[in-house]
């Protein structure tokens, strides 16, 4: 269960081949990819940074695809994490599960993605015109988390200390 | 006891430092506790690291609780709640 954490982009073709390659028993590969947006709460957004965890971060994450692996029949799975500066249009995030059949690998890839939104030690600073904010952790990427059965208390806290 | 702070996003740049290490009292047995030992600095610390504050907290690179008990060499970490995907 490959984990990776990079500044450079991805190539979704490039790394779906990879995580296929003579694996004959796959019938099925879901992705998702996070991009960047150039509006956010009614602001543009001229770029962002992202911040990391080091060590902490791909710990969270492999036990995040090893929960997948507990809970849904799939065959691999892939979460490449991008860190630094990020332009609106840059991929931020791919999530890419391989199963025998597509129920599996649909929901695996939405709950790696909806566990990392809560759980995974990443925090983005946006550009906007009146200047460089931190982004706030959203009640709904906990509501998202709680329809798997597991409870957060990431933005249920409230805002962000600064 | 010995132990590594780290501080990450918002909760870093109001501090005004990512990481220090710390001799800590025998008193202060948990994460918790530690959180309590840094806001009695006062200033900053006191108001970041306020009860009321948005702040989530690590053990040696695992999220917990403030219950969680610290041990010698441990590495604490304190940082708002996570954001990315």
């Amino acid at each position: 269960m490959p984990i990776r954490i990079q500044t450079a982009d991805f190539d979704l073709g490039a790394e779906v081949a990879a995580l296929r390659a003579g694996q004959k028993g796959i019938g099925a590969v879901c992705s998702f990819v996070g991009t960047v947006r150039d509006i956010n709460q009614g602001e543009r957004i001229g770029g962002m940074e992202l911040e990391h965890y080091p060590g902490m971060t791909e710990k969270a994450l492999e036990d995040i695809v090893a929960q997948a692996r507990a809970r849904f029949s799939i065959i691999d799975a892939l979460v490449i994490h991008r860190v630094g500066p990020l332009k609106p249009l840059d991929q931020i995030v791919l999530v890419a599960v391989t199963s025998a059949h597509r129920g599996e690998s649909f929901a695996a890839c939405e709950f790696i993605m909806d566990y990392l939104k809560s759980e995974a030690p990443f925090w983005k600073k946006e550009d906007t015109p009146g200047g460089a904010r931190w982004v706030d952790a959203r009640v709904e990427d906990d509501k998202a988390l709680a329809k798997w059965g597991i409870a957060s208390a990431n933005a249920a806290q409230g805002k962000p200390s600064a | 006891m010995n132990i590594q702070l780290r501080f990450f996003a918002s909760v870093r740049e109001a501090l005004g430092t990512s990481q220090e290490a710390v001799v800590l009292p025998e008193t202060v047995r948990t994460v918790g506790e530690v959180r309590a030992f840094l806001r009695e600095r006062g200033g900053i610390w006191a108001e970041v690291l306020g009860e009321g504050r948005a702040l989530r907290m690590a053990f040696n690179q695992q999220m917990t609780g403030p219950d969680t008990p610290i041990a010698e060499g441990g590495e604490v970490a304190f940082f708002p709640p996570v954001t990315g995907g």
